[in-house]
């Protein structure tokens, strides 16, 4: 409850600032952090992202300004009643619950929920509170299989008693209990239909080890789950990721931080993280070159950028792996595995990769 | 033998051509293929000549312009001036005789050029409806004023003079001419009433009233008392002429020597570029013009284009000037926007010319459609054959994208847009005789297209204030929208009242208003 408490008064606070520029007669303003890769600094020491001192300001009085800064204010004001509600919202739910035609115009408040996602992450800057504590919660998505138990709103769940498909992972994991973990390490994929296979084939019975997957981008509840059970447990975390320029950086948010929610980097990355495949050598040793894809305009410039990254800059190990997939003008999905065998990934590539360590850094 | 005798027969048929047998023939040539067109021809040859007419006594001419219905095609298109009249003796010739004139062998702007144009018109009105024209000419107050009927003898291209007396006319000097012809009334784009807008604008010195079949009554008032000055007649530029022509001058020259020939039958040409001339010519300056041989003919003719010469010059020509025409473009077309330029004399093939350009944007022109194009020549409006034409041409090819106006590949662009292109000369380029498209001269499109950006750049200042401006107003309305909702959000977030911090927030506008529009970089 005094958290509770705590974050309504941030928010509070922010419109007693905005109040107080009013009554002095001055343009209303809102300092908010910059979240763009020119405001983050790579941390040497704890090998993680971390947010730098640049600040923009946001004014009422300005013709660009003007509509995020009403968003602002009014999604803030929906924070505080959800928390004085006692109520959670979706960030979707948020987004409609902002949405609105402003009257006497055509102009609508939000237009799309990427502006109002955009506004809750500028939210938990500006007040210092996580978007979990603002009371609004990401769609779950990601599901999570292996001899665990743990203790969720008081019911106690075991991971490995659930089927077919596994536990589907909360967006908010901080209350979660994780009380008895039987297993030697993780891997997370981003792939939903990869963990399925892996799940039927039972694989992390045979392996005794944990499988997590998300479809496509890791949301914050995952990477919060993945960063307690290595802290909690000091389990090793392989990631399995197609073997392109978005499957890099998925690899990259983990360990690192992201450039989007760099201050958050403390409460999620990992640095530990080790990157599974595919690799180039799996490439070359498992023969997967049938399968490439075509490298279009975007996948070059993504890598191009990736390349470029402080934190991969002078990692010879990636740059060679960036190297290699530019030569090729290509890359593959995990899925070209299949082409051997259905289970040739649970009975050959994995078993191989671990047992040899076989891991880039 | 035989062939002999065939050759005897061949020639029995074998005869002169009179131009009015001609013209019987082939009067689309001179424009007159349908009766929509005929009739605006007719009136356009009868405005074109008083008009000429004012022009050479500095009078600011008054025309009046009144079609009368008969029956269904049947016209009598009636025009009068305030000209200088004609002499007695002139009047059968002008109007009864095809390719008699003034005009053609000189090289001076004006709205005719080959004398074809009245007799052409009186000879289609004998075509179609067999009837004489009537012709009215005072000179002086203190001269008793004709009267004309007139047609024409087609195979002799000579005058038949039906009726001639003196009358009462209460007129001090002018002329009136009265045509009945075949021909059809519309209204739109290719009409009288266009041609006769059109001229109004060109002319802003001038007076029309004009009565339609309708009985509509326009009036369009000068707005200028500024007579155009008078354009002065050149003599040829070297650089204009071609072999035989020159083979003729130097026959019909009256200067005794060749350097005299060149000084005084040529524009631009003094004594020592005439020395220059001849002896790179290797002839004697004192030869005699009229002996010279074809082979030297050739080799003046040869060095004459070699040899650099000035541009002719421009005092020939007439143009209407940019403030008059935009004059003419307001009185005429109700625009947000009008710009004008005209530029300096340039030159094809020996023949100066100038190009002037009037845009018009906004107001009552059509938003979505294609903009009109006005095309002029020696103050004479185009209406027929936009397609052929360099003007459109160099409409068409001019990017108006960048100036703010739509336009796909190189079509004509699109929007509220008027655009008007004359070009003066001594002598416009006609693809034909019936003068409505201009010839695709290279030196001439590259005017035109360079008169288009000049006008185009105006517009585009024009059109991107307009519209930043449009969308300023429409922000600095948004804030008074958004201020309640901020209000209302301040309110929710920390229980301060709402109406307080709404007044603050409108006061605050007020305050910000002159910052808001500095952010945008408007001008103020």
């Amino acid at each position: 409850m005094a958290q509770k408490n705590k974050t309504g008064d941030d928010l509070k606070e922010l419109g007693n600032k905005v109040i107080k520029d009013i009554e002095k007669n001055k343009n209303p303003s809102i300092e908010v952090p910059i979240r763009a890769l020119s405001n983050v600094i790579f941390n040497q020491k704890t090998k993680t992202l971390e947010l730098g001192n640049k600040k923009s300001i946001r004014h009422f009085f300005n013709v660009a300004h003007a509509k995020k800064f009403l968003q602002t204010v009014e999604i803030a004001s929906i924070s505080k009643n959800l928390l004085g509600e006692g109520k959670h919202a979706s960030l979707r739910d948020v987004f409609y619950m902002a949405k609105r035609t402003i009257s006497g115009t055509n102009v609508n408040l939000v237009d799309e929920q990427s502006e109002s996602d955009d506004i809750i992450e500028d939210l938990e800057l500006i007040t210092g509170n996580s978007r979990e504590q603002l009371n609004i919660n990401a769609n779950k998505n990601g599901s999570v299989v292996g001899r665990v138990t743990i203790e969720d709103s008081d019911d106690t769940i075991r991971w490995d008693k659930l089927g077919s498909g596994g536990w589907s992972i909360p967006s908010n994991v901080e209350n979660i209990k994780l009380k008895k973990v039987d297993a030697k390490y993780i891997i997370y994929m981003e792939k939903a239909a990869v963990w399925e296979r892996l799940n039927e084939d039972k694989f992390w019975d045979k392996q005794n080890c944990i499988l997590l997957s998300s479809q496509g981008q890791t949301t914050r509840g995952i990477r919060r789950l993945l960063q307690r059970m290595y802290e909690e447990f000091k389990l090793p975390i392989y990631v399995l990721c197609d073997y392109d320029a978005y499957g890099f950086y998925i690899y990259s948010v983990l360990k690192y931080g992201s450039i989007n929610l760099a201050h958050a980097s403390e409460h999620m990355a990992i640095p530990s993280i080790k990157y599974l495949g595919i690799t180039s050598s799996d490439i070359e040793k498992y023969d997967l070159k049938k399968h490439f894809i075509k490298l279009k305009d975007h996948d070059l410039a993504r890598l191009k950028q990736i390349a470029e990254y402080e934190w991969f800059k002078n990692n010879k190990a990636w740059q060679k792996e960036i190297k290699m997939m530019k030569q090729y003008g290509s890359k593959a999905e995990i899925q070209a595995l299949s082409s051997k065998g259905i289970s040739f990934i649970s009975n050959t590539y994995l078993p191989e990769k671990i047992k040899n360590k076989d891991f880039l850094e | 033998m035989t062939e002999n005798i065939k050759a005897y027969e061949l020639a029995k048929h074998q005869r002169e051509i009179s131009i009015s047998e001609f013209f019987l023939k082939n009067r689309h040539l001179l424009g007159f293929d349908n009766p929509t067109r005929a009739l605006m021809m007719v009136v356009k040859e009868a405005v074109d000549n008083s008009l000429d007419a004012c022009t050479e006594i500095n009078v600011l001419p008054e025309i009046k312009i009144e079609l009368k219905q008969i029956n269904e095609n049947r016209f009598i298109v009636i025009v009068e001036d305030n000209g200088p009249g004609i002499v007695k003796q002139q009047i059968p010739n002008i109007f009864g005789k095809l390719l008699y004139g003034s005009k053609f062998h000189t090289l001076k702007q004006s709205r005719g050029q080959q004398g074809i144009g009245i007799s052409a018109a009186v000879l289609y009105s004998q075509l179609t409806t067999g009837k004489s024209t009537k012709i009215y000419s005072r000179i002086s107050p203190k001269k008793p004023s004709h009267y004309f009927e007139l047609q024409i003898d087609t195979k002799k291209n000579e005058p038949k003079i039906l009726e001639d007396k003196e009358v009462n006319w209460n007129k001090e000097n002018g002329t009136k001419i009265e045509i009945e012809i075949e021909g059809r009334y519309l209204k739109g784009k290719q009409s009288v009433d266009e041609y006769v807008k059109q001229t109004a604008i060109v002319n802003p010195h001038a007076t029309f009233i004009y009565l339609t079949p309708e009985k509509e009554k326009f009036v369009y008032e000068r707005v200028t008392e500024e007579l155009p000055h008078e354009a002065k007649e050149i003599k040829p530029h070297p650089y204009g002429i071609e072999l035989g022509q020159l083979m003729k001058m130097l026959q019909e020259t009256r200067a005794n020597t060749l350097q005299g020939f060149l000084q005084t039958d040529f524009s631009r040409i003094g004594q020592q570029t005439a020395e220059e001339i001849c002896n790179k010519s290797k002839l004697r300056t004192d030869e005699k013009p009229k002996k010279l041989d074809d082979k030297q003919s050739e080799v003046l003719f040869k060095v004459l284009q070699e040899t650099k010469i000035m541009a002719p010059p421009s005092d020939c020509l007439s143009p209407i000037k940019a403030e008059l025409l935009e004059k003419g473009l307001m009185k005429e077309i109700k625009a947000d926007f009008y710009a004008t330029t005209t530029r300096s004399p340039a030159v094809y093939r020996g023949m100066p010319f100038i190009i002037e350009v009037g845009i018009a944007y906004g107001g009552e022109l059509e938003k979505e459609s294609q903009v009109r194009v006005m095309r002029l020549a020696n103050r004479v409006p185009l209406l027929y054959q936009q397609g052929a034409c360099a003007i459109t041409e160099a409409v068409s090819e001019t990017s108006w994208k960048s100036y703010g106006l739509q336009q796909s590949g190189n079509n004509l662009p699109v929007g509220p847009a008027l655009i008007l292109l004359h070009i003066s000369s001594v002598w416009v380029p006609f693809t034909s005789e019936a003068k409505e498209a201009i010839a695709h001269y290279d030196e001439i499109i590259k005017e035109m297209k360079l008169a288009l950006q000049e006008c185009g750049r105006k517009l585009s200042i024009y059109i991107h204030k307009h519209i930043k401006a449009a969308e300023q107003l429409e922000k600095i309305g948004l804030f008074e929208k958004y201020i309640p909702e901020l209000a209302n959000a301040l309110s929710d977030l920390t229980g301060y009242k709402k109406e307080i911090l709404q007044e603050k927030l409108q006061n605050l506008l007020k305050k910000e208003l002159p910052n808001l529009e500095a952010e945008n970089g408007t001008e103020k």
